[in-house]
């Protein structure tokens, strides 16, 4: 399926909310207490919502190129396979424990409140609206992710491991947040797409800022491919050794994934797999 | 041949499923009603994008309209201008607040990425002791956060700014 880099864009920005969300609604009903299990679902929630209106919009454009069989969003997220999937890799990666997966719910939020903010500025008015209105409840995602990483960070010294162990886990993923795909490059370009190197540094001194004050640094290999190296937050806590350089793992904005996807859509599609177009 | 206004009042009588004492008009959804001859469209904006009752007001506001006669009305979603708790209704706000809701304070002041904010105490709904706490600003539903009284003890949902 050749689709154009306006589809590609917001299918990208679609596949990543959806499926944060998803991974995110893995916890309902299994979070620590009921206040954060809620809260963790009231976020699938609105990452679903953000989901679906990009889905509707991608819809929209592929129907009007006739490139493709009329679509959906239910279409869109229910019949393709992961290879057609353009999230970053950051977001399919697995719940792991509570602290694994508000690691990697803060460092998607710090990139989407920023993200969000520059993509209100797009010459595409659907998706400056949808950034728009998204962003008001980003901000939400990313004061709770960061007020958990900081009690996390800076509580026992349990949940301190836990959340190193989940910083350098994730971090490696979070250097394609920053990285221009070809089809993102088009549409930068064309007024549409923000360019993620505009954002970068805001992204790092947030990150920084907030794992400092959790008393967590971050690995060596600073964000994006070809990184700056510089060490973020921390303090005088900088990375012990320092030598060994972290290699950003890429390629989800191009569909190649890493092995958690496929599992995720088998559980989430089955049924529209199994039953195709059904409703209840 | 049916006015504006008419639409208007019919829509008085939709109410949000979650928050059933306010009618779609209080919650400052309806964008913009147009009539041209035959036909009527309605346009509203979601309070959040992921406001499970959508589906269920779009319902609603199509099942009342049949009721009064007017099937086949469009109905239009728009993001932009983005919905704030500041469109909903003074009536609106009062009616939360009998129903033990506290309703949005008047004046925006959530919307800030600041970590460990508390925000202007929220008055208890029900003893309006202003000696209350949040539990957690995730609630019931997209659109509230849940609090409680510390001086009568109960918890309540705060309809928080937007």
């Amino acid at each position: 399926m050749a689709f154009s880099a306006s589809i590609e864009y917001t299918l990208f920005l679609a596949d990543s909310a959806l499926i944060l969300g998803h991974r995110n609604s893995e916890w309902t009903g299994y979070g620590p207490i009921l206040e954060q299990d809620i809260a963790l679902s009231n976020i699938a929630l609105d990452l679903i919502g953000q989901a679906r209106w990009l889905f509707q919009h991608a819809a929209k454009l592929v129907n009007e190129s006739g490139a493709a069989p009329r679509t959906t969003e239910d279409g869109l997220a229910y019949g393709r396979d992961s290879w057609d999937f353009r999230n970053c890799l950051l977001v399919e990666q697995v719940n792991g424990d509570w602290g694994r997966t508000i690691m990697r719910q803060f460092l998607f939020s710090a990139w989407q409140y920023y993200y969000y903010d520059q993509l209100r500025q797009s010459r595409d008015r659907e998706l400056a609206a949808i950034a728009e209105k998204s962003g008001k409840e980003v901000t939400y995602h990313l004061r709770w992710s960061s007020e958990w990483v900081i009690r996390l960070g800076d509580g026992t010294a349990e949940s301190h491991d836990r959340m190193t162990s989940a910083l350098e886990g994730l971090w490696p993923f979070t250097g394609e947040l920053f990285e221009t795909v070809s089809y993102e490059q088009t549409m930068i370009t064309a007024g549409i797409a923000v360019d993620p190197s505009t954002i970068r540094q805001r992204w790092t001194e947030k990150v920084g800022e907030v794992l400092g004050e959790a008393q967590l640094s971050a690995p060596q290999g600073g964000a994006g491919a070809g990184g700056n190296g510089r060490p973020q937050g921390g303090g005088e806590k900088d990375g012990a050794g320092g030598a060994g350089q972290v290699w950003m793992q890429t390629g989800g904005k191009t569909g190649k994934h890493t092995e958690h996807l496929g599992y995720l859509l088998a559980e989430m599609q089955f049924l529209q797999r199994a039953y195709p177009n059904c409703e209840w | 041949m049916v006015s504006e206004n008419d639409i208007w009042s019919m829509l008085e009588e939709v109410n949000d499923p979650e928050v059933p004492v306010l009618s779609v008009v209080d919650l400052g959804i309806v964008r913009d009603i147009r009539i041209e001859g035959d036909d009527i469209e309605i346009v509203i904006t979601p309070t959040y994008t992921g406001c499970p009752a959508m589906d269920a007001i779009r319902t609603g506001i199509r099942m009342k309209l049949l009721e009064h006669g007017y099937p086949g009305v469009r109905l239009t979603t728009v993001l932009s201008p983005v919905w704030t708790t500041d469109w909903m209704s003074e009536k609106g706000k009062e009616k939360l607040s009998q129903y033990g809701i506290a309703p949005p304070l008047p004046v925006q002041q959530v919307c800030h990425p600041g970590l460990f904010r508390m925000e202007e105490a929220i008055p208890c709904p029900r003893c309006h002791s202003y000696h209350t706490e949040r539990i957690s600003e995730f609630g019931s539903t997209a659109c509230k956060a849940l609090y409680r009284c510390t001086d009568c003890g109960e918890p309540f949902d705060y309809f928080k700014c937007h």
